[in-house]
């Protein structure tokens, strides 16, 4: 079986929002670039599945649409565990591109089973995995939080809004991974990142597409108006408050 | 021509985000001058499905297929699209939910419509079909042009004040085209959650952090949130812990939510938790440390212990009850 994990370069989720050129461009200074969170778990959940020899996955293969800087974070998956990793070089530009792109490398590339983190922590789309299997015209599943191989066959626990179901699937699958799908992302040892120096990292040229979004500007949010503090041994003036001047309880 | 909007029931019945998502859709097509048309999937009795006119749905198609009991991503998709093209849709609206997430996606690339993915305000044109929506987790918005002839919007749970606009729609009956290569997926096991109210529907959310010192403390939280009629919620760091379920962790990584009332007690407020709850209508932090970054998120504050604030809080909460 063979892996392949979608991976969206993002600012450091401790970053704040900072905007340049008249709020049309993300303020990229002094911003640290790491795997997409749900992207390094989906990455490694394959890694612990893959170390079951039982599930016989022959490769684990990473992939991005970007541009050269998002190769640090390419060779920190390839230091994690991934085998390989492929580039697409174009500028990420809409949710829409970025799947075109890899199906486009995935029709003659094919894999089994195909992860992509449930959104990106930058743009919140929760959309490139389900662009993607439609795009492939393959299932996909979202919102999953456990994913096993029993005998070949793949099972998948998927939050409904409401509850879990278990799903089973032909391959190939898109599977959307949320929190959950492992316990906590595993982290580069140092011979894996030695390692990763050696892996290969192919650079593909895009294909021709058109986004069909496009940002025009950035805002940030309007500031709160401070805080009322209210004594500890008062808080029954929390509870009129919340009563009569916020109206919520 | 029509916004298309899909409307989902839990066992037959519509919840509150259902005519959220038609009202917000009945006024997308009141800017446009077009109509409503609310689709339904499942087995619906006519009296539910008759409250989307409630909400201005123009028109409701109802859609009742064995084959569609479980939500398969594929044939989901397919049914949408094929209303969709029936009805002349021009905007597709869905619910920024578990199920919206894997439809709309889909549906973006089947209909070549660009999506616009969480949006909690109405476009602030047509043309340009421009939309406002949340990025970098909540950290900023931005203004997003919709360039393709039909536009996919998810709508963020909670987001949009929802009006009662009476009208009696037809109910129409549809049959779509189901071939079996559209059902990859097997469900089984279903899990419901009953007798609990869900964290995403919550109105409102008691939370606990890391200040609650231990997993066998929360009896309080609990306590308080059965009285206030609340979902309870957890930051990260005390999921990690295993001292509540994963499914409780708000925050950027865990669920994002936008209740009435947030109350936070021993949550210092990491810039990743305040990016799952800062779109909550009010928030209330309970904190010992009074530089805690929760502060400057929350409307109330409490500098205080847990332990003896949230005792008091309920017993506040009792008397007025």
């Amino acid at each position: 079986m063979k892996i392949l994990i979608c991976l969206s370069n993002v600012p450091d989720t401790t970053t704040k929002a900072k905007f340049v050129n008249d709020n049309t461009a993300f303020d990229t200074t002094g911003v640290q670039w790491i795997i997409n969170p749900w992207d390094e778990l989906a990455l490694t959940r394959a890694i612990e599945l893959k170390s079951d020899a039982a599930n016989s996955i022959e490769n684990i293969t990473v992939i991005t649409v970007g541009e050269k800087d998002a190769e640090p974070t390419m060779r920190k998956a390839l230091a994690i565990g991934a085998d390989d990793a492929v580039r697409i070089d174009a500028e990420p530009t809409d949710a829409y591109f970025v799947a075109a792109q890899i199906a486009e490398y995935l029709k003659s590339n094919p894999f089994d089973l195909i992860f992509n983190g449930i959104e990106s922590a930058d743009y919140n789309g929760s959309a490139v995995g389900g662009m993607l299997a439609e795009f492939l015209n393959i299932p996909s599943v979202s919102a999953v939080s456990a994913v096993n191989i029993e005998n070949g066959q793949v099972k998948i626990k998927r939050d409904i809004d409401g509850g879990t179901e278990e799903v089973t699937s032909e391959l190939p699958l898109v599977v959307i991974a949320q929190k959950g799908i492992t316990k906590e992302p595993m982290i580069a040892a140092m011979r894996g990142i030695m390692m990763a120096r050696k892996k290969p990292l192919n650079v593909v040229a895009p294909v021709e597409v058109d986004a069909l979004t496009e940002i025009v500007n950035f805002e940030l949010p309007q500031p709160k108006p401070p805080c009322k503090m209210i004594e500890p041994d008062n808080v029954k003036e929390l509870v009129t408050l919340l009563q009569n001047e916020a109206k919520v309880i | 021509m029509s916004v298309l909007v899909f409307t989902e029931n839990w066992d037959g019945k519509f919840k509150k985000m259902s005519f959220e998502l038609v009202s917000y859709a009945s006024k997308i097509a009141e800017m446009l001058n077009i109509q409503t048309v609310a689709l339904s999937i499942g087995d619906v009795q006519e009296d539910e499905l008759k409250k989307l006119g409630n909400y201005a749905a123009d028109k409701i198609i109802s859609v009742n297929n064995d084959k569609l009991k479980n939500l398969d991503n594929q044939a989901y998709t397919s049914v949408i699209a094929q209303v969709a093209e029936k009805e002349g849709a021009k905007v597709v609206i869905i619910a920024h939910n578990n199920t919206g997430k894997a439809l709309a996606p889909r549906l973006s690339v089947k209909l070549k419509a660009g999506l616009g993915a969480g949006v909690s305000k109405l476009p602030s044109s047509v043309e340009p079909f421009t939309i406002f929506k949340k990025v970098y987790s909540g950290k900023a918005y931005s203004n997003l042009v919709i360039k393709s002839d039909i536009k996919i919007l998810t709508l963020a749970q909670n987001s949009f004040e929802f009006e009662e606009n009476v009208k009696s729609p037809a109910i129409e009956s549809f049959e779509p085209a189901l071939s079996d290569d559209l059902f990859k997926t097997t469900v089984s096991n279903v899990q419901k959650q009953t007798g609990k109210i869900l964290l995403i529907d919550a109105e409102i959310v008691v939370s606990g952090g890391r200040g609650m010192k231990s997993g066998d403390n929360w009896s309080p939280i609990e306590e308080l949130a059965e009285l206030l009629g609340a979902a309870t919620a957890c930051s990260r760091p005390v999921s990690d812990e295993g001292w509540r379920p994963h499914e409780e962790h708000t925050g950027q990584t865990g669920k994002i939510i936008a209740p009435n009332l947030y109350i936070a007690a021993g949550i210092s407020g990491a810039i990743q938790h305040l990016a799952g709850i800062s779109s909550s209508k009010c928030i209330v932090a309970i904190n010992t440390d009074k530089d805690a970054p929760i502060f400057e998120a929350a409307d109330y504050g409490i500098i205080g212990d847990t332990a003896k604030v949230l005792p008091d809080f309920i017993q506040a909460v009792k008397e007025i009850k």
